[in-house]
């Protein structure tokens, strides 16, 4: 079996990493350059990102990969860069890895529309994802971690690409956030349908990542546990940044989240982890309650 | 029978139905109906119910994006007829998502509500740099500039274009949105007006522009 199967089966809570995309930001990542080309020109700024998550306690990384994929890399004249980045992403988390821990990749949204209502066909978004998908695995990758979904369309399809094209398992997320009608992504979608839609693509892991803040992850997860035998995912972002003071401040810090992310383990979550604005301190924080969890029930 | 068809025809934009909507287009200009007036009585008000349902959530995303290609189709038959007074009726606004910033979906639905409301919206798309503003502003002779961002490490791009835009003593007036964005930060970038969604965004720019009264003003900057 697959390691990371065993890891996650083994009754443990792996810890995930913080942000890759906001820790970017306040390492250097110009105003809009692309964040995985980074993986090429520095380095050195990535590994260090990803050793100081593993310092911090976390059991799998995520690649710097989110958006390496055609439609999103097209932005920036890199659309035939796809197989270079997501190898060198793997690489170099893998070049850091401990003994025992785990390298996922990460694989975010196009940023299209599907047909009807936009230009994408099912067919290229298929091909869009597979090529990603494939590109992490042949980089060494353990698990691919899809998320950020909010339209329903979309999810299946990047799920059903990484299935049908790699052997790796896959873990599942989408976006929610909290309005009058309750719990939904953009695309309206609520968290009974997103786990109806992930478990028919044969997802491995289902679950929910940025959105609202560490609040709102609580309330997915509570809704979403009796929904589900599959292991689940939450990887809350810290809040939607305030400006405060000629600075732009997320108010959800590493003391904030520290009794929330207890909440959100009692909730029954097998992986935690954080999205936007968390970075190794948040990881250290919740590691630390992961401890005391896990004594607590020897 | 006319005030029936009107009704029928917003539904058919609430509803996203095209093929209906334009049906009953056609069927409103039969009977000897004014462009301008099945615009006003007809398509606007649905585009104005699917901005108020979006803003509670009774709606998402595809549903609007659906119901603007209803909206857009009729449009589509309606323009040649439009006189270009009643086009440019409520005046030109520039829209584009600020330099380093590709979040499109937010803009994209204001964009629309503002062209549903009679404005004319000359659409930059994305990471749009204040020379292509600038230019825009100037070749169109705009009324308003709109500015969207998504990131805190974009909006600050915000004030260099109200900057330039004071510096060159542009005449236009310059309105921010985006999740960030708040009022506070509206205030210290400079700009005229903030709207936290598409719905008053509309008004905003309305207001901007001296077609609405200050009475009913929400977000403007003053
Ligand atoms: C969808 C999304 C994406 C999609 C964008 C797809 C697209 N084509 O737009 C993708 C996946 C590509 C993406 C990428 C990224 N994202 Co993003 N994304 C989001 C998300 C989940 C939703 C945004 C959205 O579309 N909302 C729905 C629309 C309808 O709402 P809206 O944009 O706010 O617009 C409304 C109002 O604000 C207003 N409005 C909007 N514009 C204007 C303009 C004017 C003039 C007026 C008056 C009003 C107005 O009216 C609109 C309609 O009511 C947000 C989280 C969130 N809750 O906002 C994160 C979020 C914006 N993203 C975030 C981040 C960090 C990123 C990435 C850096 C991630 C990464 N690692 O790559 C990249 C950045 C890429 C770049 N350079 O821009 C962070 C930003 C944090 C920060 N530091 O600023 C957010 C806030 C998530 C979080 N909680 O931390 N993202």
């Amino acid at each position: 079996m697959n390691k990371f199967l065993e890891a996650l089966n083994s009754g443990k809570i792996l810890l995930c990493d913080g942000a890759m995309g906001t820790e970017l930001q306040k390492r250097g990542l110009p105003t809009g350059a692309c964040p995985e080309e980074f993986n090429i020109s520095n380095p050195e700024v990535i590994k260090n990102i990803h050793r100081d998550y593993f310092i911090a306690g976390s059991d799998i990384v995520e690649t710097n990969s989110f958006g390496a994929n055609r439609a999103r890399l097209k932005l920036h004249g890199f659309e035939d860069r796809v197989k270079e980045f997501c190898f060198a992403a793997a690489h170099l988390a893998n070049s850091v890895r401990p003994n025992g821990k785990f390298i996922a990749g990460s694989m975010g949204p196009t940023g299209e529309l599907l047909e009807p209502l936009g230009t994408l066909s099912e067919k290229d978004a298929y091909n869009i994802f597979s090529e990603q998908a494939i590109a992490l695995e042949q980089g060494g990758v353990d698990v691919l971690f899809i998320e950020t979904m909010m339209a329903p369309e979309e999810a299946t399809i990047a799920v059903k690409a990484a299935k049908e094209n790699t052997k790796l398992p896959v873990v599942a997320s989408m976006t929610f956030e909290l309005g009058n009608a309750g719990l939904r992504t953009m695309w309206g979608i609520d968290v009974k349908t997103a786990a109806q839609k992930y478990t028919e693509a044969g997802a491995d892991v289902i679950g929910a990542n940025c959105g609202k803040g560490f609040d709102e992850m609580i309330a997915i997860i509570k809704e979403l546990r009796p929904l589900t035998d599959k292991p689940i995912i939450a990887q809350a972002n810290a809040g939607i940044p305030e400006w405060i003071h000629g600075m732009s401040v997320y108010t959800e810090t590493p003391e904030v989240i520290a009794s929330k992310a207890h909440e959100i383990i009692n909730a029954g979550v097998n992986i935690i982890g954080g999205c936007c604005g968390t970075g190794p301190e948040h990881i250290r924080k919740i590691k630390e309650i992961l401890d005391r969890y896990f004594e607590s029930r020897i | 029978m006319k005030e029936e068809l009107f009704k029928e025809l917003s539904q058919a934009v609430i509803e996203g139905n095209k093929d209906r909507s334009i049906e009953l287009t056609n069927k409103l200009l039969e009977l000897g109906i004014d462009a301008k007036i099945i615009l006003d009585h007809g398509l606007l008000p649905g585009m104005e119910v699917v901005g108020i349902r979006f803003r509670d959530n009774i709606i998402f995303v595809p549903q609007v994006l659906i119901s603007a290609r209803a909206m857009k189709s009729s449009l589509a038959i309606l323009e040649p007829l439009l006189s270009k007074a009643d086009l440019k009726g409520s005046g030109t606004i520039i829209m584009g998502t600020v330099k380093g910033d590709i979040h499109d979906i937010g803009k994209n639905i204001v964009s629309m509500m503002l062209r549903s409301s009679g404005f004319t919206v000359i659409d930059l798309g994305i990471d749009t740099k204040v020379e292509k503003f600038l230019d825009a502003i100037k070749n169109e002779n705009a009324d308003i500039v709109g500015m969207s961002a998504l990131l805190t490490t974009t909006m600050g791009y915000m004030k260099v274009v109200v900057d330039r835009i004071k510096e060159e003593e542009i005449n236009v007036k310059t309105m921010v949105g985006g999740a960030p964005i708040s009022k506070a930060f509206a205030m210290e970038v400079g700009a005229d007006g903030y709207a936290k969604n598409a719905t008053d965004a509309v008004k905003l720019a309305k207001q901007l522009i001296g077609l609405e009264s200050k009475e009913t003003k929400i977000e403007q900057i003053s």
